[in-house]
């Protein structure tokens, strides 16, 4: 492990790779303070600058200094306007945003900026000790246990969707599978769906799907309703200090939370977002009853328990995707698509094919977050300033830069008709509470899926590679559950509450 | 019936007519030897298509219920709301990216981004011509360099007919 981080630190740390940190970080915060924006759209955006960049692990630390600096800006717009831009940072908001009209917005952007450090940071040293040890567990995985897991991957995304919607988040994986089946695969040498069109030979292209999916949704949907859009000049951001008592009394928080988050992160489909949501409901329940009655009005421990469990929880996310190759949620998704566009795939190989990429990523996720602390956090009063654009002039260039990267991946026009089209798609079943991200997530793991199913399938001639091999087997087992166990608890809770007594 | 059973229906259709061309028009063409092979290219979608129609059908006939009314998600934009928005300037937007996907080629990349740019935000409501015409010139000319020199991808800068 010593060498491999040896390494990481020396491809981390080369001028160009520096520069990919703090530029990445700053255009994320940037513009991860948009409400409105999330870190998806950014990262959708930022794909195609990525891809031509041509060297994959420089590739690859931009974009997750983007995120971790969409993560922050998220937060800070969230503390200073109420209007937080990615779902993530939402429980910030509860005590961030009365902890800046008090106009204290200082303090709480640097409990923020160090708690989100600390989580980070803590994550980032998670990741270094499970991720080679859950590498070399999945070496001894085959073609068949690689298809009962991303199964269960897709599966556990879909469960966690909610209750009453996992039926509909099943269904847009699925859509998402069969858009990946369409065009001429590798396998088998003949185009399969395309209709007859030459333009649909190559299949959808990622990058137009990944803009489709969020950032013109996300767009439109500025545009439709001007309230969430709530751009202003914010409240004067003054002393970022914070005194010992304050540290002390946030330090077990981000330890606790830190770690909750991390796991949490780790599990495919419980992102940010639940373990931000969790980690600020486990710290209400466990604080002393004085200082739960602050909780919602401004407590210090209630806006540092969710800005650690969400960056810790990002930070695990990338646990399924370095080790097994199979994104947990629809950032790490798309990071997957940018991966394979450059020619690396993620997975147990990855370790040992391209050690350079691994521990360059994780030390870049550490200075990364160094890099939020000391340059993003005294920038905060400047970069807020974006707060103030008026969202004639935003609107317009967000569309421009979806049509951009949509054409730069492709350089094809009529990549761009295919964009509108899914984007006014996507935004109707936005509308219709569908959600997005297992589509997405589906497009991109369904080659690979069927790749896997169809290796096995060779392999033990038919199907009976499901009850042969007991690992295939229990992971398909888990995957039913998945599914199975929300829709029945929830049912079974509904029976209890009209009053029909338990079976058991 | 509300808008997501309706989409369901839709999704339904589509699974039903994928499942049609996996089910009964793909295999005619394949080749004779091909059809040894355990795994033929129509197997997987198969499986796909009889999960979506059933998932389909649970979302159409509503038999998983939700717990929580929708009103309670604040995230959630109940399509009733539709007529609070501004659908006009979206409809006219997404009209104006489709005529700049068909006019990029011909026109050349400047007089299409920067006719965007402005006309976007005309549609938005602005009328500060020239800071506008500004703003847009500006950022054209960035991101033209930017891609063309420094990422290397040919973007045409001007009309067809002026060459280039």
């Amino acid at each position: 492990m010593l060498e491999g981080i040896m390494i990481g630190l020396q491809t981390a740390f080369s001028l160009q790779n520096l520069l990919m940190v703090i530029g990445g970080c700053l255009i994320g915060t940037f513009i991860g303070m948009l409400p409105g924006l999330g870190p998806m759209s950014i990262i959708a955006i930022m794909i195609p600058v990525a891809i031509s960049l041509g060297d994959p692990s420089a590739a690859l630390i931009l974009l997750a200094g983007v995120y971790y600096g969409a993560i922050f800006g998220g937060s800070t717009s969230s503390i200073l306007l109420n209007a937080p831009g990615v779902a993530g940072t939402v429980a910030t908001s509860f005590d961030g945003y009365p902890m800046a009209r008090d106009g204290k917005a200082g303090k709480a952007l640097t409990i923020a900026a160090i708690a989100s450090f600390c989580g980070g940071s803590i994550g980032a040293i998670l990741l270094m000790i499970f991720a080679p040890m859950l590498s070399s567990v999945a070496l001894l995985f085959h073609s068949a246990e690689y298809f009962a897991l991303m199964v269960v991957g897709l599966s556990a995304i879909a469960a966690f969707a909610g209750t009453g919607q996992v039926a509909k988040a099943i269904m847009m994986t699925l859509l998402g599978l069969i858009m990946a089946t369409v065009g001429e695969g590798a396998l088998f040498n003949m185009p399969r769906f395309t209709m007859g069109l030459m333009d649909l030979q190559s299949g959808f292209a990622f990058i137009t799907l990944a803009m489709a999916m969020f950032a013109l949704p996300e767009a439109l949907y500025l545009v439709m309703d001007p309230s969430r859009s709530k751009t202003g000049q914010s409240s004067d951001i003054k002393d970022l200090r914070i005194t010992k008592d304050e540290a002390k009394s946030i330090a077990p928080v981000v330890g606790r939370q830190s770690l909750q988050g991390f796991f949490i992160g780790v599990l495919p489909g419980a992102g940010a977002t639940i373990a931000s949501f969790l980690g600020y409901a486990v710290e209400r329940n466990i604080a002393p009853e004085k200082e739960k009655q602050e909780f919602g009005k401004g407590s210090i421990k209630g806006l540092a328990a969710p800005e650690t469990a969400n960056n810790a929880a990002c930070t695990g996310s990338f646990v399924p995707l370095l080790t097994l190759g199979i994104p947990g949620s629809g950032t790490t998704a798309i990071l997957l698509g940018a991966l394979i566009a450059l020619n690396v795939t993620p997975g147990p190989r990855l370790m040992v094919d391209d050690p350079q990429i691994f521990w360059a990523v994780i030390i870049s996720m550490y200075i990364g977050n160094l890099i939020l602390l000391i340059l993003n956090l005294p920038l905060i009063p400047y970069i807020a300033k974006v707060l103030a654009v008026p969202r004639n002039f935003l609107i317009p260039f967000i569309l421009f830069f979806t049509l951009m990267g949509a054409y730069i991946g492709q350089n094809n026009a009529t990549e761009l008709l295919l964009l509108v089209g899914f984007g006014i798609c996507a935004t109707i079943l936005r509308f219709a509470d569908y959600p997005l991200a297992p589509l997405l997530i589906g497009f991109i793991l369904g080659g690979m899926l069927e790749d896997n199913f169809s290796r096995s399938m060779q392999l033990y001639d038919g199907i009976s590679f499901i009850w042969e091999r007991p690992m295939t087997l229990g992971l398909l087992v888990i995957a039913c559950l998945l599914v199975i166990l929300p829709s029945y608890r929830a049912r079974r809770a509904r029976a209890r509450a009209a009053g029909v007594a338990d079976g058991d | 019936m509300a808008l997501d059973r309706w989409i369901g229906l839709i999704l339904l259709g589509i699974f039903a007519a994928y499942g049609y061309a996996a089910w009964f028009t793909m295999d005619g063409s394949l080749a004779p030897f091909m059809r040894r092979n355990p795994i033929w290219p129509s197997t997987f979608p198969k499986v796909l298509s009889v999960l979506g129609i059933i998932c389909g059908l649970i979302i159409v006939l509503g038999l998983e219920k939700s717990d929580k009314p929708r009103e309670e998600n604040p995230s959630v934009i109940v399509y009733r709301q539709l007529k609070e928005f501004k659908l006009g300037q979206a409809g006219l937007l997404l009209g104006l990216m489709v005529a700049y996907a068909l006019l990029l080629r011909p026109a050349g990349f400047i007089i299409a981004t920067v006719g965007f740019l402005v006309m976007g935000s005309v549609i938005l409501g602005e009328r500060r011509w020239i800071t506008m015409i500004l703003v847009a010139g500006i950022a054209t000319g960035v991101v033209w360099y930017l891609v063309q020199v420094v990422l290397g991808i040919f973007l045409r800068p001007l009309p067809a007919f002026m060459g280039v």
